[in-house]
């Protein structure tokens, strides 16, 4: 299993050496920075809408080492959110319209708290419990063998990363064997009802290209994902979320590493699509760290830009007037979200 | 610098053949992009197809460019070599056939 960029010294594990890439060639005059190309728009500042969506990393421990991976996650990360920072993100859920909570990480399966934190959103009534669950983790140790019947009894919506549905290209990307067990645990979550037709039970796929390719039709491959999993394995889910790979972290890594970084960039760019712009994630979501401070997304959190609030840059300090007046910050990486048909947690947007 | 006929950059210019004619490009641009939607065939069958020609009339850019868009279209290695391979068979056996002329003129020619 290789490490992460942070156990190995790679200096991109340092978020100023990926910023340094983001804001140098093409975007020194070739290409248009995001900005730019947002101003070209008369959209600059980005402006938030309600807050729907609370993301949640709860960690950056995982038992995967994903080629891919955004937050550079791997069994070699320790960082890991605290009982009293689930619990106030449990508070701010409680007192606000948010109707959303969405766990991810790491495996957010990991954090020792993860079945308290469910349980305790459910109490509160929280509409809706996402897990972004690798799949993995529910046959990598006994202890979470039962994950599967732990998320139906919560009604918990499982959505799970598989980048293609044979095993060379998920194991290319995600590590050896990985298909094999995703597909078991997929099984397991099938018996129970999860991704069947009415059954209430949401199973959801992503699909993220395995290379430096952006996404190409997310109906046309659900479509296929259906016809070969149901075909080869039984398998059934609900539907196939296509998201773009963003260019930060080991995914960064990997396009300078094969050459494909200028590449890849230039097809972002080329694949701007200003229908995508309006439906974002970053408008109706904020991240939250394991450490309780707040972003416009997952990706900003990994490069360490804070939500534009000065007074409400931390959980303990939530204050949903000054986020909702806040300016999203934008990257370069922030292409990755509006090439095409679009990219977020939830698929496509445009 | 090396100095090739084909350069990997200028699959991005191009549209730029508009700049000398831009009534007949603007005509090719939009019966090309008519071509690839999807129809009686997906866009993947067709991005495949596009493929095996692209090998057959051994076009750089095309290779370049169908690669990447049947895998964005979710073909797999497999599917991809497959059409090669037809684009080969095609490409072989149109030299095979022939065969059959030679043999008919050398039969002619012999005793």
């Amino acid at each position: 299993m290789i490490k992460s960029l942070k156990a190995r010294g790679n200096k991109l594990a340092e978020i100023k050496n990926q910023l340094k890439i983001l804001n140098s060639s093409p975007f020194n005059g070739e290409l248009p920075t995001f900005k730019e190309k947002l101003e070209q728009l008369n959209d600059f500042p980005m402006k938030p809408t309600n807050i729907e969506i609370f993301q949640i990393n709860v960690g950056y421990m995982c038992n995967q080492v994903c080629k891919h991976c955004h937050v550079d996650a791997g069994p070699d990360r320790k960082e890991v959110m605290t009982k009293d920072y689930l619990q106030k993100c449990l508070d701010i859920l409680e007192k606000t319209k948010i109707h959303t909570v969405d766990l991810t990480g790491g495996a957010p399966e990991m954090n020792p708290h993860f079945r308290w934190f469910v349980e305790e959103a459910t109490k509160i009534g929280v509409q809706e419990i996402i897990v972004r669950s690798n799949l993995t983790i529910i046959r990598a140790n006994k202890k979470y063998h039962d994950l599967p019947e732990f998320f139906k009894k919560h009604n918990v919506h499982v959505v799970s990363s598989l980048p293609y549905y044979q095993a060379g290209k998920t194991d290319a990307q995600r590590g050896d064997g990985v298909f094999k067990s995703s597909i078991e645990a997929l099984q397991s979550l099938n018996e129970l009802g999860y991704g069947v037709p009415d059954s209430g039970l949401q199973l959801d796929l992503v699909y993220n290209p395995t290379g430096a390719f952006l996404p190409g039709d997310q109906a046309q491959l659900e479509m296929e994902f259906k016809q070969n999993l149901k075909k080869d394995f039984g398998i059934e889910f609900n539907s196939l979320f296509t998201i773009t790979n963003i260019p930060i972290s080991r995914y960064l890594d990997y396009l300078v590493a094969s050459d494909n970084y200028e590449e890849y960039m230039y097809k972002l760019v080329t694949a701007f699509n200003p229908g995508a712009v309006k439906g974002v994630m970053c408008r109706n979501t904020i991240s939250v760290d394991w450490d309780g401070f707040m972003y416009d997304c997952d990706f900003n959190q990994m490069l360490d830009m804070k939500v534009a609030a000065p007074s409400s840059q931390h959980i303990n300090d939530f204050d949903i007037i000054a986020l909702s007046k806040r300016n999203i910050l934008v990257n370069q990486h922030c292409y990755g979200c509006t090439a095409g048909a679009g990219s977020s947690c939830q698929g496509t947007v445009a | 610098m090396e100095k090739t006929y084909y350069d990997p950059k200028d699959l991005k210019k191009f549209g730029q053949i508009a700049e000398f004619e831009p009534q007949l490009a603007e005509k090719f641009f939009d019966w090309y992009g008519a071509v690839f939607k999807e129809g009686a065939l997906t866009q993947r069958e067709k991005s495949l197809i596009a493929l095996a020609v692209s090998h057959a009339v051994q076009c750089p850019y095309c290779i370049d460019a169908y690669t990447e868009d049947a895998m964005q279209k979710g073909a797999n290695e497999a599917m991809m070599m497959e059409a090669v391979h037809v684009a080969s068979a095609i490409r072989g056996g149109a030299s095979m056939v022939h065969g059959v002329q030679m043999m008919n003129k050398a039969k002619k020619l012999s005793m």
